[in-house]
């Protein structure tokens, strides 16, 4: 057993051969935060009292679903034989949209925990994430967590963890984070394997942003690890890809708050901040370097952020659109992915396009938009982008289905990925069935163990996108986990599906489809849609179509009776306060040529947790 | 017939007083009585009104029951003067409902009659109706009525039809009625029908069945309602699990154009959406009076009241009720005064349902530049709009009136 060390080593003065820089790999729910927390506590950073748990994620949102969006780098010093250390966890997150700042952060370390779940083994995500760990020639340190749980089968998935990076069962760690048993040796045997970092300390700063985070009172702050060089208060910095140049207001180190130093060495990770107010001017996979004595290469492997998954976002109430633009500009001052622009249907009013790296990436900022700046919102069905290519050669790039040209395409490209599903082996047939429905091409098949099997496909993600986690998850119980990332684009068979009310197109429900599912499509929406729109004085059609060809038709037939039968004396009061509040009702619906269709009606067709499929009739 | 569901309001005044705006103009507005019966055998599946069994109410020992009733009707009639005052007029109309107003002694039910005419009058040609069950009248009680001076009974036959009554829970026999009818014709008095249609598992040709058998009866008058599953009931909780289906509102239409179209060859006219009458002097006088926007006021647990723009509503548990006047108290339970933009609106909501049209003069400027649509929607008779100035709906326009009041209604 280790003791807490007595004194931390000072930034900026701290050998390289002292510093282990790691992060833990692991999925959602296998107790990363938990290990952190211990980890906090055991090196003295927090002590007992202050401990919040799962101390390291900030937000309320990640608290309350258990997941981290935003990383962070804590310094922890750890002694070890005589010696002390200074140990840094580079926190990351743990979701399929967030590859490349996952990417970043395994960048900034020389080892990895790789902590899974000794009641669950290893899950489609992490596997993901190890194999990018290794592809970074990372240190992998491999821990099983929770073994005080019942259900704990230690030896079962360690044999799954040394046939996956190689080595013994025996040398797989196992932790409770929960209990804090066998996390002191873990910090033992970070000091002992990982390998120390290396770099050049007389050459000009090199230093990769790995994480940039907003702050009202701060402005940005920039998280980063120094390759090589230092960098030092007061100095003047540049980024690398925007050459821009700011002044260094603050230098230091997180110990779990910030606290400044003079300066930065080599191998080490901390934080800067210059003042800026938009994580843009500070980007994730960035060089830093010093203004006076530039760096002449980048650190390499800079990526703008490329938004895949579009959806409209509009205000249930119309007079909210500059708030919701207010929030989308403070948002945005955090999330270097998101990207938007103004954008008017027909159908929802005004409203922003906007882009984002996935689903859950979607999700996360249309809860916060709802949540803490108290907006009600209509998300449409998100859509990926497609390259359209007309018989006249001209191209357009479509992120909205209104977009999709009328008129001679002669093709069709959407992104694809390289989707990797893990799943019990009983379900690898119902897994097959429904790739093959989902248009997935299989890339290669393995077993993890005898009853664990991993499957790599190529799929559209337009396909991901519509509802493949939802139906995966239902055809296996629950059991399979699902990784994916983008794999370039394809040429498909692609049509826009329209839907009309009485004639009218409505832009909100229309969508681009595969031409064998465009029939299923119109059918399922014309069908939602009949069940959703009130009869109305007159029989209203609604149709789906590709082009002129109609391939789906429904009738809302005209409603006939509408009056109580019954108005007496006690009725009438009760009556008028019913027409009262009809007259309210009226004003939330939405007038489609002569069609009213309440507000309801569209969020419901447009809801885009999953439920596309639920409503058949 | 209140709902049992009482709106919210404003609190009323103990003393039951009213403010002088609403009392302006009571010596030259009719006026009339609407006595609220709140008792009843059993309670039917359907049934929301405000009544109780008489186990419900705890037996002979309760507070109140049939055989007090009488004298706390009489001590709201009391309040009632008072409050009135001496420039109220006769009375034009009574109308006694529940619940099941004949589960009281006929001598009971005149008592409350004459207490009106005592502190009131009653008008020369005043209209006064009971309600009645099939089974809980006899040649002899609905003598002893008209002897009282009522005038006019409103038999509740619902259906013709065994599974119909059945699936309703109304427990009378149907050869009852036609008894109830011939005595109360022998007995000198209007008499009225009661039907209901869209009875989960009531086809067409029952309701035809039912029709035809109201018309056999030769009664004055026909009403005939929707069913209508309320919150609350047996029949709704039996409709959410799925027992039964919900009544169709297709259905329900199509059961309507049938209910006009056979009680018009009979003879028998609309004059309100839901009544039809043999003549003009056979049309129930306190409904209309209702949809007119005239005073009355409501005695009974649960009763509604207007008066002069003020409606209020009593107390809907009989004890409640009971013990309130027991102590010299108002039984009201709440009131509303109606705004102008109110007024208005119960205004068009009412007189677009009468057959006499609501004056289009009445409209204002955005519901009359709407007549011209519902004309040519066919919702809206256009020969009568031309040619007397009134809305009058048409037959699809009378199953659709909710749309007509709202688009005349759309600012």
């Amino acid at each position: 057993m280790s003791p807490m060390a007595r004194s931390a080593l000072a930034p900026n003065a701290t050998p390289p051969d002292l510093i282990r820089n790691f992060c833990i790999i692991a999925h959602i729910d296998h107790g990363k935060s938990t290990l952190a927390d211990r980890m906090l506590q055991l090196t003295g950073v927090v002590d007992s009292r202050a401990m919040r748990a799962q101390y390291l994620d900030r937000m309320d949102i990640e608290r309350e679903r258990g997941i981290t969006i935003k990383s962070q780098a804590v310094r922890m010093p750890w002694e070890l034989e005589g010696t002390t250390y200074a140990l840094n966890m580079i926190d990351t997150p743990g979701h399929v949209d967030f590859t490349y700042e996952v990417s970043r952060s395994l960048a900034a370390c020389e080892g990895a925990i790789l902590l899974v779940d000794a009641a669950q083994g290893i899950e489609a995500q992490t596997l993901a994430n190890l194999y990018l760990a290794m592809e970074n020639d990372l240190t992998i340190i491999p821990v099983l967590n929770k073994i005080d749980l019942p259900a704990a089968q230690p030896e079962k998935y360690a044999e799954e963890l040394a046939k996956l990076i190689g080595g013994e069962p025996e040398d797989c760690l196992k932790v409770s984070g929960k209990t804090g048993e066998g996390v002191e040796p873990l910090l033992d045997t970070i000091v002992r394997q990982l390998p120390a970092p290396t770099g050049d300390a007389s050459a000009p700063a090199r230093a990769m942003i790995f994480d940039s985070v907003y702050d009202t009172y701060r402005g940005v702050v920039t998280y980063v690890r120094v390759v090589d060089g230092n960098l030092n208060p007061r100095e003047r910095i540049v980024m690398m890809s925007t050459r821009a140049t700011h002044e260094l207001l603050e230098i230091g180190v997180i110990s779990p708050e910030p606290v400044p130093s003079k300066g930065l060495g080599v191998g080490e990770v901390g934080y800067l901040i210059t003042g800026v107010k938009d994580v843009r001017q500070s980007r994730v996979g960035d060089t830093v370097t010093n203004a006076s004595k530039p760096a002449s290469k980048d650190l390499g492997g800079y990526r703008d952020p490329k938004p895949m998954v579009f959806s409209g976002l509009y205000p249930i109430d119309g007079s909210d659109y500059p708030d919701l633009r207010e929030a989308l500009d403070k948002l945005k001052l955090n999330d270097a992915a998101l990207v938007y622009e103004p954008e008017t249907s027909a159908a929802l009013g005004f409203g922003f396009r906007c882009g984002f790296l996935g689903l859950l990436h979607l999700e996360i900022v249309r809860e916060r938009l709802e949540r803490e700046f108290n907006l009600d919102l209509i998300s449409t069905q998100p859509n990926v982008v497609y390259d359209v290519t007309m018989d006249d050669g001209k191209q357009i790039h479509v992120t909205n289905p209104s977009e999709f040209p009328e008129g001679k395409v002669s093709e069709v490209s959407e992104p694809v990925v390289r989707a990797t599903v893990l799943a019990p082996s009983e379900f690898v047939g119902a897994i097959m069935e429904l790739c093959q429905q989902k248009r997935g091409n299989l890339r290669g098949m393995d077993y993890l163990s005898e009853d664990r099997v991993e499957m790599r496909y190529t799929l559209p993600l337009a396909e991901i996108v519509f509802d493949f986690f939802d139906q995966l998850k239902s055809r296996t119980r629950g059991y399979a986990s699902l990784d994916y990332e983008p794999d370039g684009d394809q040429v498909a068979d692609l049509v826009k599906v329209q839907i009309l009310l009485q004639g009218e197109s409505v832009d909100a429900f229309s969508a681009i489809v595969h031409k064998d599912k465009a029939y299923a499509y119109g059918v399922m929406m014309a069908g939602k849609l009949k069940d959703l729109i009130p009869r109305q004085q007159f029989e209203v059609p609604i149709q789906a179509a590709i082009g002129s060809r109609i391939i789906a038709r429904e009738n809302i037939r005209a409603i006939r009776k509408d009056v109580l039968a019954k108005c007496y004396g006690g009725d009438i009061s009760r009556k008028r306060k019913l027409l009262e509040k009809q007259k309210e009702g009226k004003k939330r619906m939405k007038m489609v040529g002569r069609v009213e269709v309440p507000q309801e009606a569209f969020v419901a067709a447009l809801s885009s947790d999953g439920d596309a499929g639920k409503t058949k009739k | 017939m209140p709902p049992s569901a009482l709106p919210d309001g404003d609190p009323a005044p103990s003393t039951g007083e009213l403010p002088p705006s609403a009392l302006a103009d009571v010596a030259s507005t009719d006026l009339g009585i609407y006595v609220h019966v709140p008792f009843c055998t059993v309670r039917c599946g359907y049934c929301d009104f405000n009544t109780y069994t008489l186990t419900e109410l705890g037996g002979p020992g309760a507070s109140i029951g049939v055989d007090s009733y009488a004298d706390a009707a009489l001590l709201e009639l009391d309040l009632a003067c008072g409050v009135l005052g001496p420039a109220a007029p006769p009375v034009s109309t009574v109308f006694v409902g529940g619940g099941t107003p004949t589960m009281l002694r006929s001598r009971d039910l005149v008592t409350v009659l004459d207490g009106i005419r005592q502190r009131f009058g009653l008008a020369p040609d005043a209209e006064v109706t009971t309600e009645a069950n099939p089974d809980s009248v006899t040649p002899e009680s609905l003598r002893e009525l008209a002897d009282g001076g009522f005038t006019r009974v409103s038999v509740g036959m619902q259906s013709a039809v065994p599974h119909v009554l059945h699936t309703l829970e109304r427990t009378h026999d149907p050869e009852n009625v036609a008894r109830a009818v011939a005595a109360t014709k022998a007995a000198g008095m209007q008499v009225s029908v009661d039907l209901i249609y869209g009875t989960p598992g009531e086809s067409l040709a029952d309701w035809r069945r039912s029709l035809e058998a109201a018309v056999a009866l030769e009664p004055d008058h026909v009403s005939a309602y929707a069913l209508v599953v309320e919150e609350g009931t047996k029949l709704a909780a039996q409709v959410r699990r799925g027992v039964v289906p919900a009544p169709e509102d297709d259905d329900e239409a199509d059961k309507y154009e049938l209910a006009d179209e056979l009680l018009s060859a009979a003879g028998y006219g609309w004059y309100e959406v839901s009544n039809w009458a043999r003549s003009q002097r056979a049309r129930c006088r306190h409904n209309v009076a209702y949809w007119a926007g005239t005073n009355w006021w409501g005695v009974g647990p649960g009763a509604h009241s207007h008066v002069g723009g003020m409606r209020w509503w009593n107390v809907k548990h009989p004890s409640a009720y009971a013990a309130r006047l027991g102590a010299g108290e108002s039984p009201a339970h709440a009131r509303e005064g109606l705004t102008d933009e109110q007024r208005y609106d119960e205004r068009v909501l009412l007189g677009t349902r009468l057959a006499d049209g609501l004056p289009v003069a009445d409209l204002r400027g955005s519901g009359r530049t709407a007549v011209a649509g519902l004309i040519a929607d066919g919702l809206v008779d256009g020969p009568a709009a031309l040619r007397d100035s009134r809305l009058v709906l048409t037959l699809r326009g009378r199953l659709l009136a909710d749309t007509v009041v709202h688009r005349l209604l759309a600012s």
